[in-house]
């Protein structure tokens, strides 16, 4: 399918992201220059061609993160947005870029997410008050201490382990060990990858075996916490056209860049449904770029946990609705399966630095499309999505597509 | 020494018998627990308490072994749906924290526990959810 150049399509330009790992000789703003650096050098424009920058770092939402990446990378007076969107402030970013060029506001626009987050640990839950003295209600519950632990868990792995269960509750074929094949399968695909945090293969027994965080994610199925960066340079689709052919068969076009928030559903606010904006998302995205799931050649979706990733096959309609279970034990989602999903390793493995993560899943997708993956090449990919999640909730999904011969 | 009680929650009321009341949306009938500014399906703000079922059904749990220092683990977090529809995030008690014994859609009932007492000697209660 050759894709035309429209003057009010968006196209990636460039991209770049750092590995993943953990850098504690490197500050945040070191790593935000490499991926903006690495991304204006490969769509071959500089600083000074840029209209307008987003940026997400989640950890360091109110330092001002755009600006200090200006400082050292160019202050050219741009527009800056710092955004913050829980574990979708990457997708933020780079819609944000998305709105202004559309708004015709920018022609070329850069949309970087970076993160240090060092040892971080588990997240989500906060340690009970130790000098807590009198019993006295306060809060929205009118709680007279932490509820964590009490009434349920605010851990991120046991948040996501109940969305899980709700899953298996409801559908037939899903359970522990069909979790574990989703880490199983994300870790092998992360051999191939250099830029992954982890590289290792693990047997389906050693993730099973593996020290149980929250039943049913042991440690082996939840993402660790790490530092990165990602940047991707958005331009217009009248100003590709002017661009020299050589950089016009390496642009990739955004089909389709959608953001969501939950809608209400009633259980949504004693355990987050991380389910119906996903949904949403989802169909409005292929919907805007007039393709469909079958159409996908990869997908980067947002496994933060291995539960998670089992049932957004279900959300974004990669497998019989209810039949994401058969899907992952048939083989579908694995590298030569119908549906190569997370090649890249996936959070579980490659890592999941927050403010990166979104934009990282569109280097990935992008780098596929250009066919410049090297060993984890998905054959022959014209398609792709990306998704990602933050809890509260927010969904970005964006549908890229490979250029005109 | 004749020890006062109080609950964990506001929403957790002890008598006559234990039981949880919600907040009622009077237009569009959604149930929260928590203090409201208005309903977040209608947008409404006219709301009346509502005593909700003691007796549901496990929809969705997880057996937490990590969790913040002072947290004593393993629990079982649970979702449970209560008789009338309410959701109610709770942990289910009363039964081994394993996958054998904690069973998705199995029957729950509400039980109350003590949870310690303050430096007044008040003692705090929680509500949980045990297999029936
Ligand atoms: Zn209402």
């Amino acid at each position: 399918m050759a894709v035309q150049i429209s003057p009010d399509s968006v196209w990636v330009l460039g991209t770049h992201m750092t590995r993943f790992a953990r850098y504690p000789d490197r500050d945040l703003i070191d790593l935000a220059s490499e991926g903006a650096l690495g991304a204006l050098a490969d769509g071959e424009v500089t600083v000074a061609d840029i209209d307008v920058l987003a940026c997400g770092a989640l950890f360091q939402a109110s330092g001002a993160v755009g600006q200090r990446l200006q400082k050292q990378i160019g202050q050219t007076g741009v527009p800056v947005y710092n955004v913050a969107n829980a574990c979708a402030t990457g997708a933020t970013a780079i819609r944000t870029v998305m709105m202004a060029i559309r708004a015709g506001e920018a022609e070329i626009g850069l949309a970087v997410g970076a993160e240090q987050m060092g040892k971080m640990g588990l997240l989500g839950g906060a340690a009970t008050k130790k000098e807590k003295k009198v019993f006295e209600p306060s809060g929205r519950y009118g709680a007279v201490t932490g509820v964590d632990g009490y009434l349920g868990t605010e851990t991120m792995p046991g948040v996501f382990a109940q969305a899980g269960m709700a899953y298996a509750h409801e559908h037939d074929g899903v359970g522990f060990e069909q979790f574990a094949r989703v880490a199983y399968k994300n870790h092998l695909n992360s051999t191939l990858n250099p830029l992954a945090q982890y590289q290792k293969e693990f047997s389906l027994g050693e993730i099973m075996e593996s020290p149980m965080m929250s039943y049913p994610n042991t440690l082996l199925m939840c993402c660790p916490t790490g530092d990165g960066a990602a940047a991707v340079v958005l331009v217009s689709g009248e100003r590709l056209a002017s661009m020299p052919s050589h950089v016009r068969k390496r642009a990739v076009k955004v089909s389709a860049s959608v953001l969501t928030s939950d809608p209400f559903t009633e259980d949504c606010q004693v355990q987050p449904d991380v389910n119906t904006l996903t949904r949403n998302a989802a169909d409005q995205a292929y919907e805007t770029a007039g393709v469909g799931p079958e159409d996908l050649d990869l997908v980067e979706l947002h496994d933060c946990f291995a539960t998670a990733e089992l049932i957004h096959y279900d959300n974004l309609s990669l497998c019989e609705p209810g039949g994401a279970g058969e899907f992952i034990d048939s083989g579908g989602p694995f590298r030569d399966g119908a549906t190569p999903v997370n090649v890249s390793g996936g959070l579980i493995s490659k890592g999941h630095p927050i403010g990166a993560t979104g934009v990282a899943n569109v280097y990935e997708i992008t780098t596929h499309l250009r066919g410049e993956a090297g060993d984890r090449q998905v054959e022959g990919a014209t398609v792709g999505l990306a998704h990602v999640i933050g809890l509260a909730s927010a969904c970005g999904v964006h549908i890229l597509e490979k250029a005109a011969a | 020494m004749a020890s006062a009680r109080v609950t964990l929650v506001d929403y957790l009321h002890l008598e006559p018998e234990p039981h949880l009341v919600a907040q009622e949306c009077r237009h569009c009938g959604a149930r929260f627990f928590d203090r409201r500014n208005a309903c977040a399906r209608c947008g409404r703000s006219d709301f009346a308490p509502a005593g909700v079922d003691g007796a549901g059904e496990l929809r969705a749990f997880t057996i937490v072994h990590r969790a913040a220092p002072g947290i004593p683990v393993p629990f079982v977090s649970a979702i449970v749906r209560t008789d009338d529809g309410t959701w109610v995030r709770s942990n289910v008690v009363n039964c081994d924290p394993t996958p054998e014994a904690v069973k998705l859609g199995m029957r729950v009932q509400l039980t109350t526990y003590p949870v310690g007492a303050d430096d007044d000697g008040t003692e705090a209660v929680a509500f949980g959810f045990e297999p029936t």
